[in-house]
């Protein structure tokens, strides 16, 4: 390790992320704050309102103070788990995404393994005999699928799985009438689960295929694979005990790059499935539009994109004993 | 001859150098063939279809029909062909795509020209910036610009822009960096010339290339991007592009009626697009970097 080494590697990145965050509150503050104009005017739209009653809103939301108080009361509103009340719900934003937090780790959950499973192998496989008809075939449909815009392929299935055939229901996460009992109701919660989590597994696949492919293309290349050849392993034996483990560590980084696009699946597949998960929260308030909603939506997804990112970073650093710098 | 004609001459030798090459690789060849169609049916549209049935009021068939003699992809919730839309669909998607793109490359190179050249405090500055625009979820920060600025096409032009020129940044910047250490930049620098006249007249010519592979690239992107923002409703309702067809279907509930044929058009057309806009652009990368085209 470096100059200072372990300690100061993780404070770098640590302050890092916090100056990330800082910017996505200041942008946040930016976008819905100055940008989106007057937040009275926009609530008192539908209702009519004397100037008096403005007035009175403007100043029970702190509408008077400078933009830099503004700011500093946002701030820490947020730090203490603040963010605002809900237009549409008439509730605070931060217990609404609480709520729907468990559905959407539990589709995005199940899609991620799906798809880094399957993608990896499927991946793998390809870029050890690319050329092959199994390599084209496999890089096709991913490129095809990494084409298809999700909404558009989860309506694809709802017509074909859920209309068409009636082989799964067609929205939400729960029917009315299942019976009580934990059995039961896991039972109606998986199969509700299969379209979204399969349409939603379809898109990050693709990428998971065409990022280890390419690495995995990277290392047959490499002579220690010679070396490991000239050993007499088995074909099968230098592909699982050398080659993989060293192609895992670059699409690992790369899989933690595309964690913004895990989060547009989420958005788009619990639109189009009525899925109850944070996505489908966004999409209601971008209806609206419900501004402290989708703010508090717009904080939450970038702060646990840019979270999952530094504790990635660090974690391949402890993963990988050639990174030596920061 | 001239100075300009020696120029001319050898450009013209460079683009039939370049064009020989790109036309050797097939999968690039079947994505020019599938653009080159999707854009002339775009833009003779008028010709094969009629605008004014586009109109609700003036929908020529019933609602939902299934694919037939007279409506050959079937029509849509309010009696307009299916096939007519996804023809005039075709012009906007296309538009927003390019222009998005064109726009964000701009940004992109800018920023990364401007990273690479001042590499010192200024670099280090707008490079952290677009490290934060890579991370952060790219949909999400679009959903918040396009819904404060308002539902129109341009909303969605600029908010394509401002979310996806990092990664152009980031590649503009290490290729000026490349090639700012070249000797004949040195010399440049050694006769007097200033940062001006360094960026316009020696780095951005040599990194152009790399440019253009990655805004080929990135027009797969803004299409797909442009029909995820007009699906959510935030694009002119107005205008008919693949994007808000589909978002049609899904709000007229063509999916419990089990119209198929109103939500495969569109789609097709956007995978093939996408899909042969992602062909082009490898297939100038593959040109612009020679280390990529053994590994495909």
């Amino acid at each position: 390790m470096g100059v200072g080494g372990w300690p100061r590697f993780v404070a770098v990145r640590l302050g890092g992320a916090a100056v990330s965050l800082g910017l996505v509150l200041i942008s946040a503050f930016f976008i819905f704050r100055v940008l989106g104009g007057d937040p009275v005017s926009a609530m008192t739209r539908d209702v009519p309102a004397t100037p008096e009653q403005k007035r009175q809103l403007r100043h029970q939301l702190g509408l008077d103070d400078s933009l830099a108080q503004q700011f500093a009361t946002y701030v820490k509103g947020v730090f203490s788990g603040q963010l605002g009340q809900s237009y549409q719900y008439r509730r605070p934003v931060a217990d609404l995404i609480v709520d729907r937090l468990g559905a959407t780790v539990l589709l995005t959950g199940t899609a991620l393994v799906l798809s880094a499973g399957l993608g990896l192998w499927i991946g793998t496989r390809a870029g050890w005999r690319s050329g092959s008809r199994f390599d084209k075939t496999h890089v096709g449909v991913s490129l095809a699928l990494w084409s298809a815009p999700t909404f558009w392929l989860g309506l694809i299935m709802l017509v074909v799985f859920g209309r068409l055939l009636g082989w799964f229901p067609i929205n939400g996460m729960r029917s009315p009438r299942t019976a009580d009992g934990w059995w039961p109701q896991t039972l109606d919660i998986a199969h509700h689960l299969v379209l979204p989590a399969v349409t939603m597994a379809a898109v990050i696949y693709a990428q998971y295929v065409l990022i280890m492919r390419a690495s995995i293309l990277e290392q047959r290349g490499e002579e220690y694979l010679v070396t490991a050849r000239a050993k007499g392993l088995t074909d099968a034996a230098v592909l699982r005990r050398h080659a993989v483990p060293n192609a895992l560590l670059p699409t690992v980084t790369l899989v933690f790059m595309q964690l913004g696009a895990v989060v547009s699946g989420a958005i788009l597949t619990e639109t189009v499935f009525s899925w109850p998960g944070l996505g489908q929260l966004a999409y209601e308030a971008l209806k609206v539009p419900d501004i402290p909603l989708l703010q508090g939506t717009f904080v939450f997804f970038s702060a646990a994109v840019i979270i999952a990112n530094t504790c990635a970073d660090i974690a391949y650093r402890i993963l990988d004993p050639r990174v030596r710098t920061s | 001859m001239t100075a300009t004609a020696i120029r001319w001459a050898h450009r013209r030798t460079r683009a039939a150098d370049a064009w020989r090459q790109y036309r050797a690789q097939r999968a690039g060849m079947a994505g020019l063939i599938v653009l080159a169609a999707v854009t002339i049916l775009a833009i003779a549209a008028p010709l094969v279809a009629d605008a004014d049935s586009l109109d609700p009021t003036q929908a020529p068939g019933h609602r939902f029909e299934p694919p037939g003699a007279r409506f050959w992809l079937g029509t849509d919730d309010v009696g307009r062909s299916v096939l007519t839309l996804t023809i005039y669909g075709a012009r906007m998607s296309l538009l927003v795509g390019v222009t998005a793109t064109v726009l964000s490359v701009l940004i992109g190179a800018v920023v990364g020209l401007v990273a690479g050249h001042f590499a010192r405090a200024t670099g280090w500055v707008l490079m952290r910036l677009t490290d934060w625009f890579l991370v952060l979820p790219q949909l999400v920060l679009a959903i918040a610009l396009a819904v404060m600025l308002g539902p129109s096409a341009a909303t969605i032009i600029i908010a394509i822009a401002l979310t996806s020129w990092a990664s152009t940044a980031r590649l503009v910047r290490s290729a000026t960096l490349a090639v700012e250490s070249r000797g004949y930049l040195e010399r440049a620098r050694a006769l007097g010339g200033g940062h001006w006249h360094l960026i316009t007249r020696h780095v951005t010519g040599a990194v152009a290339p790399l440019i253009f592979a990655s805004a080929t690239l990135q027009v797969a992107s803004a299409i797909l991007a442009e029909a995820t923002l007009s699906f959510l409703g935030l694009g002119d309702p107005a205008v008919v592009s693949w994007g808000t067809i589909l978002s049609h279907a899904n709000d007229s509930g063509a999916v419990s009626y089990g119209a198929w044929w109103y939500v495969i058009p569109p789609g097709v057309l956007i995978v093939a697009v996408v899909a042969a806009f992602t062909l082009c652009g490898r297939a100038v990368e593959a040109i612009v970097n020679p280390r990529l085209r053994e590994a495909r």
